[in-house]
């Protein structure tokens, strides 16, 4: 095993335990950026590396993916948060040491999600993934707001009972492997699994899976699941929220992927696409719909994340080589344009002072770059070409209509109320009158344009060697 | 071998029945006193199956589950209760009878679903394991049903209690899960206390209703 696998893991851990006894906050918050930027390299020379399997630890080019866009936003999103968090002590909203506590955190955070991503172990995967929730939880407490504490309590009580039914899950899928491969850690290891998977017992793996698809399903946000989404979204830092929606579902999905992967690979197990599809169509038109209905910004935005969550579920569900690429494609230009557009709410909300939308008019006027930087972060996300989102829900759209022509008319609605839904709102906030003091921008907007200028790219050009690599993934997601 | 069947199954099943027991319990400390009675029963049964799977460091689950559940987070919630001077407090639970009739339905679900999908499995794991997914869901049906922060907090660690029980009867489970369940529960005290504190800070009380009223968009 690499020295630079270990070192994604070690690299936020250590730095997390580091900045708990770093001093002042400006002194945190570049120590962040800079840890942040080395695990970005650390996780970019993962590039170089084939496949490699160590006891506890995996590396393929399924992973590869969601460890190179993790680390990535990681990096901007530290980068957001070191100039947007002065802003939040000077109005008083926190204090220093709370925020060398999340910066901390933070850290901590990077690090549970890439152990999550790179376990091979089963359980292993499940003890990343719950850290990373029970760290949020705190985060999205972190203004210690009655709003805040309750969003923080509903996300704790809900994601507990989704981690409690995932462990279960994991248990029953020990059992099923411990009938293929024996007592002890083997059972547990994904890729004797996989490599195993037509001689697990196919019951167990089939309760395993149903089990692990509600538990995970919760962190992905699929409806009925979803509640605790927008009030964590909305309650918490910004930067949290930006994680949130563009790496912690991933994250999530990507346990079930992984889960997905090692059924359909069981000749005589159940298809889990049918229940992808259905989940992910119900959580895409009902998001869509409860977007008309939304005041707060973040929760507008909160809601888009579980609509995109939904359409890629349902591209996973329809499995094969070319659903799975137009996923995974849509999976990375929803990561960097919402995390984008979270980076521009935070503008907005320190610009305006607040995050109701009726409250918020007339940017165009009083913030003419912040307006355009939202502007195009929204009409990327909802869809408009030449914007990276276009091509992926385009890929999305055309491979199931080949498919089954009719089943691609429920997504391509769900699509289209979103859209109307989100420049209906975006007409309001940067056109008309001002009618609130306008405060100068002090937060860098070096994220959001690079987030931006990345997703304007990958719309026009696609690199050969990306395009070859996401093959590679699409192809093992079976 | 009989043996070991009947004494694990006989813990299992007391867990059980604390469980059922905390669901319709109404005052407060008798409801700590059926968790530590729980934790303890749980204790038990990890150490008895650490001696029958000959796997020592089973002991370790047994005695973090004996300290930690039995006795200091108990302790500590007790204080807690008195400090915060809910400790006369009645929570009035909303329809006992039909809640006890759901638990009861859930059970009957897990056994069913449990030993209908493992018919090929060793049976020592079989039957543990549907009684673990019971109290795993009445612990889920506890936490649905209260209205209390300290009595939700008891109902998660009572499902906590069933998944451990369960991951233990799975033969030859590796020890790093034990490690990150008896971890987990560390950090959900953490998690909990700082709420709970929290909670008291603002409202002067941990009735969880006070927080609905600023559920959803701002008006």
């Amino acid at each position: 095993m690499s020295f630079w696998v270990y070192a994604v893991i070690v690299l936020p851990f250590a730095s997390a335990a580091i900045l708990v006894v770093l001093p002042g906050y400006r002194l945190g918050a570049l120590f962040n950026v800079a840890a942040s930027f080395a695990t970005l390299l650390a996780g970019l020379n993962l590039l170089r590396l084939e496949h490699a399997v160590g006891d506890y630890l995996i590396v393929d080019d399924v992973n590869i993916v969601f460890i190179v866009l993790n680390t990535l936003v990681g990096f901007t999103a530290a980068w957001f948060s070191a100039s947007y968090i002065g802003h939040e002590i000077e109005t008083g909203r926190i204090t220093p040491l709370s925020v060398r506590f999340y910066h901390a955190m933070y850290q901590a955070m990077m690090g549970a999600m890439h152990l999550a991503l790179l376990a091979d172990n089963i359980g292993l995967l499940w003890v990343g993934l719950e850290l990373a929730t029970l760290i949020t939880v705190v985060m999205v407490g972190l203004y210690r707001t009655p709003e805040a504490i309750e969003a923080a309590w509903k996300y704790f009580i809900l994601g507990s009972v989704g981690i409690s039914l995932a462990f279960f899950g994991t248990i029953l899928a020990y059992l099923a492997g411990q009938a293929a491969l024996g007592e002890g850690l083997p059972a547990m290891s994904w890729h004797l699994l996989h490599a195993n998977a037509d001689r697990l017992d196919v019951a167990l793996l089939n309760l395993a899976f149903v089990f692990l698809l509600i538990g995970y399903g919760t962190k992905v946000g699929l409806a009925p699941l979803h509640a605790w989404l927008p009030d964590a979204h909305s309650e918490g830092p910004t930067p949290i929220s930006a994680v949130l929606s563009g790496l912690l579902l991933n994250v999530a999905l990507y346990a079930l992927l992984r889960f997905k992967m090692l059924i359909a690979a069981n000749p005589l197990a159940m298809r889990p696409g049918p229940i992808l599809i259905v989940m992910g169509l119900v959580s895409l038109i009902f998001a869509a719909l409860m977007l008309y209905q939304r005041r707060d910004i973040k929760r507008l935005f909160a809601y888009s994340s579980i609509e995109h969550m939904g359409l890629i579920t349902f591209a996973f569900g329809m499995g094969g080589p070319l659903a799975n690429f137009a996923g995974l494609l849509h999976m990375t230009m929803h990561s960097l344009t919402k995390s984008g557009i979270f980076f521009a709410v935070g503008h907005v909300a320190q610009a305006k002072g607040t995050q109701r939308i009726a409250d918020i008019r007339g940017l165009s006027v009083t913030h003419p770059g912040l307006a355009i930087g939202l502007g195009l972060g929204v009409l990327a996300i909802a869809g408009l070409p030449p914007f990276g989102v276009f091509m992926s829900e385009f890929l999305i759209l055309t491979t199931t209509f080949a498919r089954a022509p009719w089943l691609a008319l429920l997504p391509a609605l769900g699509l289209l109320l979103a859209f109307g839904a989100l420049l209906l709102r975006l007409q309001g906030m940067l056109f008309g009158a001002p009618n609130m003091p306008a405060h100068p921008v002090k937060a860098s907007s070096f994220p959001l344009i690079a987030h931006l200028a990345l997703v304007l790219i990958a719309g026009l050009y696609l690199p050969d060697a990306l395009i070859a690599w996401f093959q590679r993934a699409a192809e093992l997601l079976g | 071998m009989n043996q070991a069947y009947d004494i694990s199954h006989f813990l299992a099943g007391m867990m059980l029945v604390a469980s059922f027991a905390l669901i319709y319990q109404e005052r407060l400390l008798a409801v700590l006193r059926t968790f530590a009675l729980q934790a303890v029963v749980l204790a038990l049964a990890v150490a008895w199956q650490a001696w029958v799977q000959d796997r020592p460091h089973l002991f370790v689950t047994a005695v973090l589950a004996l300290g930690l559940k039995g006795v200091v987070i108990p302790i500590a919630l007790h204080r807690m209760i008195f400090r915060l001077g809910i400790h006369r407090d009645v929570e009035q639970v909303v329809g006992a009878g039909l809640t006890m009739l759901i638990g009861l339905g859930l059970t009957a679900l897990s056994l069913l679903l449990i030993l209908k999908a493992t018919a090929a499995a060793p049976s020592l794991a079989r039957e543990g394991l549907a009684i673990a997914l019971a109290i795993v869901l009445l612990g889920l049906l506890m936490m649905i049903t209260r209205r209390n922060a300290v009595t939700q907090i008891i109902g998660f660690m009572s499902m906590e209690n069933g998944l451990i029980l369960g991951s233990t009867g799975a033969r030859g489970m590796p020890f790093v899960v034990e490690i990150s369940v008896a971890f987990s529960v560390l950090i959900a005290l953490f998690v909990f206390a700082v709420f709970v504190f929290r909670i008291r800070e603002r409202f002067d009380s941990v009735d969880v209703s006070e927080l609905d009223r600023v559920r959803g968009d701002r008006q």
